[in-house]
């Protein structure tokens, strides 16, 4: 059983990390090309240039980028509620669902703008097919694209180039990276027995005589850019626990690469844009180690039983099944609990709520330090506040003015990284706090006692990290809810890419300084210990107070 | 070079008014400038409001709260104390220095440029002229526009030995409050009162006029930034614990808060910064801010004259090199003859050697009826003329243009041009080997050349063989030909040399190593190197030389030793790992300080999350108590070390950050876990909860 | 204002391009070369018509067909979801002790968990092979079949999901009723 564990998830982990290195290789080529718009080889270029118009042309400087984004995401936004608080009006409506409540609405455009994906509705409830495909996948392509372009502009400036252009970022991650991959990966799923149909439900009458309704639809294309792209909003309700999202082991272990792939691939485009494949190497294996470390202990908890079935005569030897599905193999929960929260992804492959308390425990340590890997693109971006806070603290010890990469990292950019460090903890701290001791949150519990403290403290993490997977038995579909996770989607969508940028901004106002026998160097294993211990100390022990009240004290109340 | 001895940390002189100042330092105006312990502050007052009114009522648990709040407020002083410490060394040292300027009498010349009168030394103004004869102490900075004088800087470099100080060239800058010895000087004053050289001196290592440093006011966002993420952190606890029926006492909030806070490197910042400059100062090397004192640190590259910093001034005679035809015996006699009278070092050292290797006797000059012939610039020879005899020796190309200028005058043949090429041979010879050719002419004949040597100073190889480990490289910089000066670089093993320096090059030199992203440090004294020195990054001044190289460069040094550029260059860093070592230790701290209280706080609720209390300590309240114990004493335990800093080793960034980061950071991992413990014992032991 | 424009321009592209245009190539591959799946896996009766979808759990109740893993949705295919209890949580210990009743399970005879515990879409169409092996005796018992036939049924429906990644055998509950009904 170990054995098989262990395997599985070298498999799943090893196989995508090396799988990575070229997609990465891949990514820096079309987000970053080398040949001028114009040769023959810059017809891409061009062509993007053209679709976007006069503002497409040059590069822009950090405040430029970020007004561009702001106006595509503001039009996301837009499309994307237009269309749901419209659907029952438009057409791809086989089951004729109706109009959505408007808090939800704003809830669930905010969601899918911020590539969080936190899914207040189901899927296959509520929504039409072109909610489903218009606006939400649509979403789900363009809002990683712009992850994806927002680090593509970060690393050129880290390499002191300009910052390039948003308008051509986001085409190329939308039509270079994320389409063909969504196209080759819509198809394996297609392959393993994933429904791809505009028709509507299915009536069955089963052996018994009774009818049953059995929900399908474009699920394939659905499902694949959801996990791509770190979206992860399903297109059923319980996600990729569902039978027709997820079919088979295979088609699991399929759907569990997609989930990292893609943040994987982005550290080494990171690092071959900055010119530092070393350095990419210390990050990558930072990540990889708290990823490992995680899914150990996931892996580790959730092999103890059901703790309700103690005393009954039931055979647990497989270890807690409940919300799990028995084709994934004993492993496959807890593995995808991590990688998702790791990622910013979301989607489940078995319930979070349902996992053991310490198992619960790691898929919100991922979401805390939400850069171990991280979001398309944001991960990254993440790591790079962690990244200066590091540096500026190694930087003294060895005797010299904190410098990353030759910049200078002085009282302004230490200031704006710990703004955006500060504003995640803000927004799972304090939106907790508000929730805990109020009606709002403690009305909405599935559970009682600190699981469901846990419930309302990992429905705001999952919110402030973009991820969007919840303990989902929240009954979270509230107007307090929706309009307080829909603000914090938000807010910690943007900040976290803004922050970063005026630090590249400031930085390249800057003098660039050579790199030494005497400088730091970002590409060893101590420093690679460094921003270890940097990510532990400032992204993880402020939530230590928090775990104790929600999972530790479920795990040593209850446990033992 | 000269250190004034350091005062010991625990000298009853120094520990006396540090404890009045840590009261007086209370002052919320004072405390403001310091975030984290502002925030401190702010709480126990809060804390200490809240205790006398739970006196009044007579409600919550009396002893332990108090004791809580003393601890607070042991925290804040400790702090002060810190601070006041520093200071207070930095006093002590100030001391001796005003006493040296107790008030001064100067005698202003008149407008006239006649005659004399006596003015308050205070009262003197840039640009007025002042007359300082034997005797008399210098009332202000200024530059000598005429005489000569020896004068006693003690005062200021600690120096006893008199240094010679005289008009024009590069040694005519005086400092106020120094003492003339012989002679008089007329002098220009450059400081008025108040700004002099000593006057800043004062202001620096008192601390007075400390202003923080790019580096230490990112440190101090930082710290600012950790305060609150950990108000976040605490603040939030109470509505999760009414979540869970329970309720968290302001007291143990407000512990687990100050606890968390980065308060060890926030009360041990400021002394920090006091101590490096202290420590500077005390090397006799003054900096005209701290910000220069950072930039140290962070040089890359060091830009050193050969003469002086990698050589000995002095070049030595150490090979005769006859031409064919001549025997060496024979070179080494017009050689002596030549330099007898030459009372220039080198001109001694070919004395020196005749007689060492050929038993050579000094001879009566005047017995001989020799006259001698100085060295001039225009001739660039020296010599002896004999009975219609004369020997001149000097550089090859002086020494062949004068055989043909002689030759051409008395119609005889301009040397063999056999024995021209072999001399140019053996010049060349010698220059490769960086050593200087000096031939020697008799009466028109070519006899041969002197191997003049330069001195690699002692240890110096060693010394660039460090600043390599530490990244930095060396540039040598020298008038020598760039033959000469290729085989000093490899003989004193520095990286790279500019030879045939002129200023403009120094200055192409700096401002292209700049381009490349370096830092550059360079020494200088001439006023032809205050352009270099105003580039250079960190521009060290000699204080023997003009008022413009000090008032250009950002650091002077007042021994005039251009070998502390290294020592500078380790202070700085030495300034930055202290901090950066000091609040790795402090964020590090956390981890078991977490592990103190948070189960202490909890347990109420839930009574198994005893299972979180690794250390075992024996009750909650001891549990906050001993944490906030610890955190307090630490502050004191660090004093010793944030004054004389951590140690700076050259062995190379990730090696360096290796170090620091197992002692700094697991230290500071595991040491409160292991002092916690140890104080819950004693707290339990006494019964105090 | 120019950003807005730029940014429909590109929002239409895009949308044309990776959602219609996506979404029909994979739509267009999908129903020509993999009819089945792409509808739903539906599996129909003798008479044709549709009595439900591999991949879907439907309830069974008789004592005649195996039992599928409880549902916290009553396996309603158009809601799906699962207890989203914790598994300290009592509720599940209550439906534990149902399951336990529901099968008679006994210290001697232990139930296995993946038939008392619900599964995260409460549509898993598997139960484990022992859970299937456990319902042999009953099955064969309402069906009046040899016990030995069922349970040689059980273990050539079973599979491997995974391979040697997973060793633990599984059935499909609606194909192995299915299988039953032909013997």
């Amino acid at each position: 059983m170990l054995t098989q564990s262990i395997l599985f998830v070298v498999l799943v982990v090893g196989g995508t990390a090396l799988a990575s290195w070229p997609l990465g290789r891949y990514m820096q080529w079309a987000m970053d090309p080398a040949d001028l718009p114009s040769g023959i080889s810059g017809w891409k270029t061009r062509a993007f240039a053209a679709i976007g118009g006069p503002l497409a042309a040059s590069s822009q400087n950090w405040t430029r980028y970020m007004s561009a984004m702001l106006a595509f995401n503001l039009v996301m936004f837009a499309v994307c509620a237009a269309i749901l608080a419209l659907q029952q009006h438009l057409p791809l409506n086989p089951d004729g669902r109706p109009a959505l409540e408007a808090s939800l609405i704003f809830n669930t455009a905010a969601s899918f703008t911020s590539n969080t994906n936190l899914q207040h509705y189901s899927g296959e409830v509520s929504l039409s097919y072109l909610s489903q495909l218009g606006a939400l996948m649509w979403l789900q392509f363009v809002s990683a694209a712009t992850g994806i372009a927002a680090l593509a502009a970060l690393a050129r400036g880290l390499a002191g180039r300009p910052l390039g252009n948003f308008f051509l970022d986001i085409q190329r991650a939308c039509f270079l990276v994320l389409l063909p991959a969504a196209l080759v990966l819509a198809v394996l799923l297609v392959i393993g027995g994933v429904p791809m149909t505009f028709e509507g439900a299915a009536i069955a009458t089963t052996l018994e005589g009774v009818q049953q309704t059995i929900a399908r639809g474009p699920v394939a294309a659905f499902v694949s850019i959801k996990q791509l792209g770190t979206n992860g909003g399903g297109f059923f309700g319980p996600n990729s626990t569902h039978p027709l999202e997820n079919p088979g082991f295979w088609t699991n272990i399929i759907e569990m690469v997609a989930i990292i792939l893609i943040p994987m691939a982005c550290v080494w485009m990171f690092a071959r844009i900055i010119g530092r494949l070393r350095h990419g190497g210390v990050i990558f294996a930072v990540m990889l180690a708290f990823l490992l470390v995680k899914i150990a202990g996931s892996v580790y908890f959730e092999a103890a039983p059901t703790r309700a079935f103690a005393g009954l005569p039931i055979d647990q030897t497989l270890g807690n099944l409940e919300g799990k599905e028995m084709r994934f193999g004993p492993a496959g929960g807890p593995l995808w609990s991590v990688l998702t929260t790791s990622t910013s992804n979301g989607s489940v492959g078995a319930m979070h709520d349902s996992l053991n308390p310490m198992t619960g425990l790691m898929p919100m340590v991922g979401m805390w330090l939400n850069a171990t890997f991280g979001g398309v693109g944001v991960g990254m971006i993440n790591m790079f506040l962690y990244i200066v806070v590091g540096v500026f603290i190694a930087g003294m010890m060895i005797g010299r003015t904190p410098e990353y990469l030759g910049w200078r990292v002085e009282a302004r950019e230490v200031k704006l990284a710990l703004l955006a460090l500060l504003a995640h903890g803000l927004f799972v701290l304090g939106g907790t706090a508000i929730f805990a001791a109020t009606p709002w949150g403690a009305d909405t519990l599935n559970n009682t006692g600190p699981h469901g403290f846990s419930e309302i403290l990992y429905e705001f993490t999952s919110a402030s990290a973009n991820n969007g997977s919840g303990f989902e038995g929240l009954g979270d579909n509230t107007m307090p809810w929706n309009i307080a996770t829909g603000i914090v989607m938000l807010l910690a969508r943007f900040i976290p890419i803004l922050l970063p940028l005026a630090i590249v901004g400031s930085l390249s106002g800057k003098r660039r300084s050579a790199e030494s026998n005497g400088t730091l160097s970002v590409e060893g294993g101590v420093f690679g210990t460094m921003l270890a211990a940097t990510i532990v100390v400032v992204g993880a022990l402020t939530f230590f107070p928090a775990a104790t009240l929600g999972p530790i004290a479920e795990h040593v109340t209850t446990m033992n | 070079m000269s250190r004034s001895p350091s005062a010991s940390i625990f000298d009853a002189r120094i520990l006396a008014p540090a404890i009045a100042g840590a009261f007086r330092k209370l002052d919320p105006r004072t405390l403001a400038k310091n975030p984290v312990m502002f925030v401190v502050a702010v709480v126990s007052v809060l804390t200490t409001v809240l205790f006398v009114r739970d006196l009044v009522t007579g409600a919550g648990d009396l002893g332990f709260s108090f004791q809580i709040n003393l601890w607070l407020w042991f925290t804040v002083l400790f702090a002060n104390f810190a601070e006041a410490v520093a200071e207070g060394r930095g006093k002590a040292q100030a001391e001796s220095l005003r006493r040296s300027r107790s008030e001064t009498q100067a005698r202003l010349i008149n407008a006239d440029g006649e005659g004399t009168r006596l003015v308050a030394g205070a009262s003197l103004k840039v640009g007025d002229l002042v007359l300082v004869e034997a005797g008399e102490i210098i009332p202000s900075d200024g530059e000598i526009v005429e005489g000569v004088a020896s004068v006693n800087e003690a005062a200021i470099t600690g120096e006893s030995a008199p240094v010679i100080r005289e008009s024009g060239g590069d040694r005519s800058a005086v400092t106020g409050g120094t003492q003339v010895l012989s002679d008089w000087i007329r002098v220009r004053i450059t400081a008025a009162a108040g700004s002099t050289f000593i006057d800043r001196m004062v202001a620096l290592v008192e601390g007075a006029e400390r202003q923080k440093t790019p580096n230490e006011i990112a440190l101090n966002v930082l710290l600012a930034g950790l305060t609150l993420i950990f108000v976040l952190a605490t603040a939030t606890i109470p509505a999760f614990a009414a979540y869970a029926g329970g309720s968290i006492p302001v007291i143990v909030l407000v512990a687990l808060f100050v606890t968390l806070i980065p308060t060890t490197i926030g009360a041990l910042l400021s002394a920090i910064g006091i101590a490096g400059m202290d420590r500077l100062v005390r090397f006799n090397v003054l900096a005209m801010s701290g910000r220069a004192v950072e930039a140290a640190g962070d040089i890359d590259t060091l830009l050193l004259d050969k003469t002086g910093t990698i050589t000995l001034g002095n070049r030595q005679a150490s090979d005769f090199r006859p031409v064919k035809g001549v025997t060496e015996r024979d070179l080494a006699d017009a050689a002596q003859l030549a330099s007898l009278a030459d009372e220039t070092p080198e001109g001694r050292s070919i004395v020196v050697l005749a007689k060492e290797k050929y038993g050579i006797r000094g001879r009566d000059m005047a017995g001989l009826n020799a006259t001698f012939v100085p060295f001039t610039a225009q001739s660039r020879m020296s010599g002896v003329d004999l009975d219609g005899s004369s020997i001149r020796k000097g550089a090859v190309d002086a020494v062949l243009r004068h055989i043909e200028r002689t030759s051409a005058a008395n119609g005889s043949a301009a040397g063999t041009a056999e024995s021209r090429r072999e001399l140019e041979a053996i010049a060349t010879d010698i220059s490769k080997a960086g050593g200087t050719p000096l031939a020697v002419v008799r009466d028109g004949r070519l006899l041969g050349v002197l191997h003049l040597k330069d001195i690699v100073k002692g240890g110096i190889r060693e010394r660039f063989v460090e600043l390599r480990r530490m990244g930095i490289r060396t540039v040598m910089i020298t008038g020598d030909n760039p033959m000469t000066a290729a085989a000093i670089a490899a003989e004193a093993g520095v990286d790279d040399f500019l030879a045939e320096a002129t200023p403009e090059d120094k200055l192409k030199l700096i401002r292209d190593e700049q381009a490349k992203g370096k830092l550059v440090a360079m020494c200088g004294d001439g006023t032809n190197d205050a352009p270099a020195l105003a580039q250079a990054d960190v521009g060290v001044a000699m204080n023997t030389g003009t008022m413009a190289a000090r008032e250009a460069g950002n650091m002077v040094d007042l021994d005039s030793d251009p070998t502390k550029l290294i020592e500078i260059v380790e202070i700085g860093k030495q300034l930055l790992m202290t901090r950066g070592a000091l609040t790795t230790f402090s964020i590090a701290n956390d981890v078991a300080k977490y592990f103190a209280i948070v189960p202490a706080m909890f347990i109420a609720v839930y009574p198994q999350l005893d299972a979180l209390n690794v250390m075992g300590l024996s009750t909650p309240e001891s549990a906050i108590l001993s944490a906030i114990i610890f955190n307090a004493l630490i502050i004191v335990a660090l004093i010793p070390l944030s004054l004389k800093g951590v140690a700076y080793k050259a062995i190379g960034a990730d090696r360096l950050l290796q170090r620091n980061l197992l002692v700094y950071g697991l230290g500071g991992l595991i040491v409160p876990f292991i002092g916690i413990k140890a104080i819950d014992m004693i707290v339990t032991a006494i019964g105090l909860v | 204002m120019q950003s807005l424009l730029a940014s429909i321009r590109i929002a239409a592209m895009t949308m044309l391009i990776c959602v219609a245009g996506y979404a029909t190539a994979v739509w267009a591959v999908a129903q020509a070369a993999f009819p089945d799946g792409a509808n739903g896996s539906l599996v129909t009766g003798r008479g044709g018509a549709i009595v439900g979808s591999r991949q879907i759990a439907q309830a069974f109740t008789q004592p005649g067909s195996f039992w599928p893993r409880p549902s916290a949705v009553d396996y309603n295919g158009a809601a799906a979801g699962g207890s989203n209890k914790s598994p300290t949580s009592p509720d599940i210990a209550a439906r534990g002790r149902e399951m336990v009743e529901r099968y008679g399970a006994t210290p001697q005879f232990l139930l296995p968990a993946d038939l008392a515990a619900a599964s995260g879409a409460g549509l898993d169409p598997h139960i484990s092979e022992a859970g299937a092996l456990y319902q042999t005796a009953r099955v064969a018992q309402a069906r009046g079949l040899d016990p030995a036939r069922v349970e040689a049924l059980v273990r050539t429906t079973a599979f491997s999901p995974g391979g040697y990644l997973t060793p633990d055998r599984i059935v499909n509950v609606l194909e192995l009723n299915l299988a039953l009904e032909m013997l």
